[in-house]
């Protein structure tokens, strides 16, 4: 059987092919204004890589803010389940997966047979998502490709009063002219984001192992500061923004 | 006078009310807070006139109580908080 | 890249009819508040000058500022006055000053003075927060909240849609009320997700003004929810750098169904009156 999983987010479509659970494809298309654009030329990249005709496909099931857009599908998931199952997949023994995107975050608590017993959401508030670290990056004159490994550097802390994504970009500009160290304005942000997850997984209740997926799963600054402030190892798979999709494909094919 | 402090922001409203007529300054609630977000102070400074010591959010935390108070708010039980619990008087509540 | 916030223009008066030679009590307040800084003198209780200006990098200075050009032209000099009230983010930074009290208390009382014994709800919008304050009939605050952690609902909100926009905060508020009709508010309410939404607008090929009246609406409608908290009850005073936005103030009208009290002065210095009438009580209880 051969199903997909998409997963439309604020930022970015991704998409997840599955023939007897096995990857045969994927895309990923940074989402312009136009979702319908980037949903045709998503599929265009994921079944020319997997060889497939859409036709060909048995069962789509859609997740993620945007999933009401992909009329393409059969039916739609939660973020929730959906992410919940590819994490599952990918490590039988996680109990705890954090996935931050570019405008959301959740945590979500499961047990031992998979299930999902508790989860918190961040939404609607820049401040604990991955539009936080855009903005910032914006406000230090760096790409966001930089910021993360930038944060390393840093050799000492710096505190950043300011909890609201606006008022913090005037902060660090006003910090940029007082000649702080950018790494270490770089992970004053992350230190910041990761404040507010760790609260939300105090409310879940952090479990054992621990799998951080999303797109902020890639900034290792964010990683860096998350391990920190947990105090506990946190993996972080390859392709952290495919794992929903990966969840939506699997619950497609029933699994 | 009733003193709200917090916050409301895209995720929604978080606040801390306290009833300044019903609090008397004893300061229960500091020790009892985990957050340690409490301060008594001689003086109101909503107040200037008042007589007695209050007790507020401090400044430092005001922006941060949604994250703070998560301690206290596990995602699908709702125990009874400590500093409301704390309070004799009756003063403190909370809006979320 | 240095930021711009507000650009209200920077007012003084003085009472064309008052002799400050011959007062009794002469007290000050001055507010010193995140973007712009107010210094009002009073003469037994009443308004002699005031001044506003805008907050320069450090507070000291500006309540100084704020102050002698407040006192310009007066002959009045800083010696004279018996005692001064700080207020406003600043306040504990106001070097003339013999205490600092909230600006919550201030506005409260400062609102009780400037608009009538019957204001019962005053919301002040200024540049970086939004206070909703319930006072009574004699100006003391029963209720209140102040939000300074979100930028939604503040004036630095609005700045960053002037910025997108790139028209002057000043036109914003008339140029929301151009369009013919009414579009439904942006739905985000944080501003940097409120700001992507309004680019989205913009592309999609909606007029400036139709975006900014659908964030004004947006912005209305947040503040309203606020005030709701605390109860609004007639009448009704804005204060704050918002108070001179008609975008904003004729939509929060219309979405509360009450209309706000005209103010006969600048909308900015309610603060800062507050703060003179609390000095002015502090003398005479001798403290
Ligand atoms: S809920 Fe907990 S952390 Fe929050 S104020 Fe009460 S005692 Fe403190
Ligand atoms: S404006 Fe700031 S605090 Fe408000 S919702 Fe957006 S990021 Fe959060």
């Amino acid at each position: 059987m051969i199903t997909a999983g998409v997963d439309i987010g604020a930022k970015t479509v991704k998409m997840v092919i599955l023939k007897d659970g096995v990857n045969i494809g994927q895309a990923l298309i940074t989402a312009g204004y136009d979702v319908q654009r980037s949903l045709k030329e998503g599929w265009k990249e994921g079944l020319f890589t997997a060889g497939i005709e859409m036709n060909q496909i048995d069962r789509i099931m859609a997740t993620g803010t945007g999933k009401k857009e992909a009329t393409m599908a059969h039916d739609q998931v939660t973020e929730i389940s959906a992410a919940a199952k590819g994490s599952v997949f990918l490590d039988k023994q996680i109990r705890t997966v954090i996935d931050v995107g570019a405008e959301e975050a959740r945590v979500i608590k499961i047990n031992a047979v998979g299930r999902v017993v508790d989860f918190a959401i961040n939404e609607k508030c820049a401040a604990g998502t991955g539009a936080f670290t855009e903005a910032m990056a914006r406000a230090l004159e760096v790409t966001l490709e930089e910021l993360g490994p930038l944060s390393l550097k840093s050799t000492q802390a710096v505190a950043m009063n300011a909890q609201c994504a606006v008022f913090a970009e005037s902060e660090l500009v006003s910090l940029v002219h007082a000649k702080t160290p950018k790494a270490d304005m770089a992970r004053a942000v992350h230190d910041a984001i990761a404040d507010r997850i760790v609260s939300m997984v105090r409310r879940v209740g952090m479990e054992k192992e621990v799998l951080l997926i999303g797109g902020m799963a890639k900034n290792v600054g964010f990683v860096a500061s998350l391990k920190r402030e947990l105090e506990t190892e946190i993996f972080t798979p390859d392709q952290s923004e495919f794992v929903s999709a990966l969840g939506a494909a699997l619950i497609a094919a029933g699994k | 006078m009733i003193a709200n402090f917090g916050f409301k922001d895209g995720s929604g409203e978080f606040f801390i009310s306290l009833d300044t007529d019903k609090c008397n300054g004893c300061g229960d609630c500091i020790p009892a807070c985990p957050g340690s977000i409490f301060e008594v102070r001689d003086e109101d400074p909503n107040d200037p006139f008042r007589e007695i010591p209050v007790a507020a959010v401090k400044e430092s935390e005001r922006r941060k109580i949604k994250y703070t108070c998560g301690l206290c708010k596990p995602v699908s039980d709702h125990p009874p908080l400590p500093c409301v619990g704390a309070c004799k008087a009756g003063a403190i509540a909370h809006s979320w | 890249m240095p930021q711009e916030f507000w650009r209200w223009i920077e007012s003084r008066w003085t009472a064309p009819d008052k002799e400050w030679r011959s007062a009794k009590v002469i007290t000050a307040g001055v507010d010193v508040g995140s973007v712009s800084s107010q210094a009002v003198v009073m003469t037994d209780g009443e308004l002699y000058a005031y001044s506003n200006m805008r907050t320069g990098s450090d507070s000291p200075n500006s309540a100084t500022n704020a102050m002698n050009r407040a006192l310009e032209g007066t002959g009045l000099t800083l010696d004279k006055i018996q005692y001064t009230v700080g207020t406003g983010y600043g306040r504990v930074n106001v070097p003339f000053s013999q205490r600092a009290i909230t600006e919550i208390a201030c506005h409260g009382r400062g609102a009780n003075f400037l608009y009538g014994p019957t204001v019962r709800t005053v919301l002040d919008m200024g540049g970086q927060d939004c206070k909703a304050i319930h006072i009574d009939e004699k100006g003391k605050v029963t209720n209140f909240l102040m939000n300074d952690k979100c930028a939604a609902g503040t004036g630095r909100g609005m700045e960053v849609f002037a910025d997108l926009l790139g028209i002057s905060i000043n036109e914003i508020g008339d140029l929301s009320l151009k369009v013919e009709e009414e579009p439904p508010p942006v739905s985000s309410t944080c501003v940097v997700f409120a700001k992507s939404e309004a680019s989205g607008l913009l592309r999609e090929g909606w007029p400036k003004e139709k975006v900014i009246a659908a964030y004004s609406s947006a912005m209305a409608h947040r503040v309203v929810s606020l005030l709701e908290r605390i109860g609004v009850e007639p009448d009704f005073a804005i204060t704050g750098g918002i108070a001179k936005n008609v975008g904003v103030v004729s939509r929060l009208e219309k979405e509360l169904n009450i209309k706000a009290l005209t103010p006969k002065y600048d909308t900015q210095i309610a603060g800062a009156v507050g703060a003179a009438l609390f000095a002015r009580e502090l003398v005479e209880k001798g403290k």
